[in-house]
């Protein structure tokens, strides 16, 4: 098997060492907002990859949403745990073995997808149909009475309910000071 | 060679060079243009805001450094650039170098997808609204970076303070921008210009481009929200630790950003480049937009300098008690009405979406819409207002313990039949 | 295709982009002067010696509004396919609209009562 080298590997290289190298950093680090900035980095790498997928919208939501609140609020919830920037000490003493099972899983996961889609006998390699869906195709089908409008509503009941439990929660904690 | 201007990349090609090379050459010639001119105007207006505000407060502004004092922002860069850099110890010296960076960095980006003129755009994206306000949030994310690694309590008090400002009215900033691309049906910049040929949306959406507009300055953190430089309650802010040129940076991106929202309120509501003439000469276009967002750079330097800075408390309630709620009916009866007006017909045919008069039906009915929630709005605060005003007389009237006043009582009387 | 295009030069644009801003404090590293010492170093508190450590714990307020906005901010994402569709759709688009926003403006209602807006 061999690989073209284009304009589009080359990108996609990049991307995926900042995505990988963003991830190595946010595990390997001991001050949490430095593991906090290694995350945005890695989610910058997939935003580019999006884009590489020909996703430019999910790109967009992926700084906007990730970068633009996500890390916020991961830098805002280590600013309320007073002490945790630094951490001296571990807690945990069994990195090595919850890396071989994390390894493990993402293995599985990996041959399960790339198996019956690229493998021996797989739904083809050579005949993949490129479906082009712009947002504007999205936003008719999550409206659309026979395709999303049940999960496009229901995905505004969780988000509610997030947000009432959430508050809910934070609130009690107040009141216990 | 005036068709140069329009089409960079034939003119190359004609005059011999290959068009792979040609196309490669167009786009870091506009991407050269497209980042330099931002940083070129810095420097004006830096000199246009200190002359506009001391006019405003009857001062004469900088006039000893060249005509006008036009010279002053050049010394006054050469001077920063030129002064000692401290950073503060215990910073952490990587995330305290990125963040000027990365906050002026934020505003250039958004240039990328600002149309100039029919022909001239960075690029035009197909999810260009979407990308200005993808960029923009990571200027929060740079003054949290500022704030936290100067490692000073006053920075990391005001960085909390504005990244929760900042987050807060991009939801009415980015709920009013939802309007001109329900309208349009795209978010791409150049097709919301020329969804607008026939109407610009601040006619047909007037309450949409206020939301716009007010959100904006607040992204932007000036006055009445320039709580990030509440100077009496946190001395400076996010970046009081910041000396030099990274101080220069954080307030270059600030003065930038100002002309950038009033640039992009143009662009989404103003019209954009459109104006007589452009479809002969797309050059106009910049002459155009320079006018509209000149007029609405004007009216945010003029409300910095004549209002008052608002609490922290009231710039949350303003926002999520006034703001969001508002843009939220907004929506609602804006996509209501534009259903009922396509229902009805009245939508300017394919063929005829640059006539003004195909396009009065749906924007009048619009408007009259807008108009409607103004109205209902106002009528709703001044019974608000009037119930604090009553509830304060009252509370004012137990404190003296003042002898009884019939006329006030029949004021609470009738407070209370009106409820 | 048109994509790499366009998207190289959002590519190329950041490349270039971040060189400007650099600039500045690269000449500036060359030509201003440096003489540190302590107390110039030292943070800045109006004169006075700080105490203690800087990361503080703060409010659990900042941590509400970030939620909050959270949640809208994934609402107005998916609300933007369904506005950019929308004039091409029939009148249970806008029902399907009003629901999702009437169920966002329920969350809201709630963080009004109970006081979750308030800034204390």
């Amino acid at each position: 098997m061999n690989i073209e080298i284009t304009f589009e590997t080359i990108t996609f290289a990049i991307f995926g060492v900042l995505t990988l190298a963003g991830g190595i950093g946010v595990v390997t680090t001991r001050n949490l907002i430095h593991a906090a900035l290694y995350l945005i980095v890695s989610l910058f790498g997939v935003a580019g990859i999006f884009i590489l997928l020909a996703a430019p919208f999910l790109a967009a939501i992926q700084v906007l949403v990730y970068i633009g609140a996500i890390a916020i609020l991961i830098i805002f919830g280590v600013m309320l745990t007073r002490g945790m920037t630094h951490l001296p000490e571990r807690f945990n003493r069994q990195g090595g073995l919850a890396a071989v099972v994390v390894i493990g899983g993402f293995v599985v996961l990996l041959v399960g997808v790339i198996l019956p889609v690229w493998g021996p006998n797989g739904a083809v390699a050579a005949e993949a149909q490129p479906i082009f869906m712009t947002t504007r195709d999205l936003g008719i089908a999550l409206v659309d009475k026979e395709q999303f409008v049940l999960p496009f509503e229901v995905a505004s009941v969780l988000l509610t309910a997030a947000m009432v439990g959430a508050i809910a929660i934070a609130r009690d904690d107040e009141s216990r000071d | 060679m005036v068709g140069c201007i329009s089409d960079l990349s034939a003119c190359l090609i004609d005059a011999g060079i290959g068009p792979g090379l040609a196309g490669f050459l167009e786009t870091l010639v506009g991407t050269l243009i497209v980042t330099l001119l931002p940083l070129t105007l810095v420097i004006i207006l830096v000199w246009i805001e200190r002359k506009y505000s001391a006019r405003v407060q009857d001062r004469v502004g900088p006039n000893r450094v060249g005509p006008f004092g036009l010279l002053q922002p050049a010394a006054d860069a050469v001077k920063m650039i030129t002064k000692e850099d401290i950073t503060p110890a215990g910073a952490d010296r990587i995330v305290y170098n990125i963040a000027p960076i990365l906050s002026a960095l934020s505003v250039i980006l958004i240039w990328a997808v600002i149309p100039f003129s029919p022909v001239h755009i960075g690029v035009d994206l197909s999810i260009g609204v979407l990308y200005f306000f993808a960029v923009g949030s990571v200027g929060a994310l740079a003054v949290m970076l500022g704030g936290w690694s100067s490692n000073n309590k006053y920075a990391l008090l005001g960085a909390f303070r504005v990244v929760a400002q900042l987050i807060s009215y991009e939801v009415p900033n980015i709920l009013a921008a939802l309007m001109p691309v329900m309208i349009a049906g795209t978010l791409s910049m150049q097709g919301l210009v020329h969804a607008q040929a026939g109407m610009w949306f601040a006619i047909s959406l007037p309450l949409s481009a206020l939301l716009f507009f007010i959100s904006s300055i607040a992204e932007v953190g000036r006055t009445p929200f320039d709580l990030l430089e509440a100077e009496s309650e946190i001395v400076a802010g996010f970046n009081i630790e910041y000396s030099g040129m990274k101080f220069g940076l954080f307030m270059a991106g600030e003065f930038l950003h100002v002309l950038t929202i009033a640039i992009l309120t143009a662009v989404i509501f103003f019209g954009g480049w459109l104006g007589p003439g452009v479809q002969e000469v797309p050059a106009l276009g910049w002459l155009w937009l320079a006018i509209k967002s000149t007029i609405l750079y004007l009216l945010a330097l003029h409300m910095r300098s004549t209002l008052p800075r608002v609490r922290i408390d009231q710039l949350m309630s303003f926002n999520w008690k006034f703001l969001v709620p508002l843009s939220l009916v907004n929506i609602i009866v804006v996509a209501f009405l534009f259903k009922l007006v396509q229902e009805l017909g009245l939508t300017p045919a394919a063929d005829e979406t640059t006539n003004i008069i195909a396009n009065l039906p749906q924007t009048f009915i619009l408007l009259l819409g807008n108009l409607a929630i103004i109205g209902g709005v106002l009528v709703y605060l001044r019974g608000l207002g009037r119930e604090q005003r009553l509830a304060n007389e009252m509370a004012a009237a137990v404190d003296e313990d003042v002898e009884h006043h019939p006329h006030h009582d029949e004021e609470v009387a009738a407070a209370a039949v009106a409820d | 295709m048109n994509l790499v295009n366009e998207w190289g030069f959002v590519g190329l644009f950041m490349a270039i982009g971040w060189i400007f801003p650099t600039l500045p404090l690269v000449i500036s590293w060359f030509v201003r002067p440096r003489k540190k010492n302590d107390i110039k170093v030292s943070t800045y508190e109006c004169g006075v010696e700080t105490v203690g450590d800087t990361w503080v714990q703060f409010k659990v307020q900042y941590y509400i509004y970030g939620l909050i906005f959270l949640v809208f901010d994934v609402e107005m994402v998916l609300l933007f396919p369904w506005a950019l569709a929308y004039s091409s759709l029939d009148f249970f688009a806008f029902g399907a609209g009003l629901l999702f926003i009437f169920l966002l403006a329920d969350g809201l209602y709630y963080a009004w009562k109970t006081d979750a807006l308030v800034w204390k």
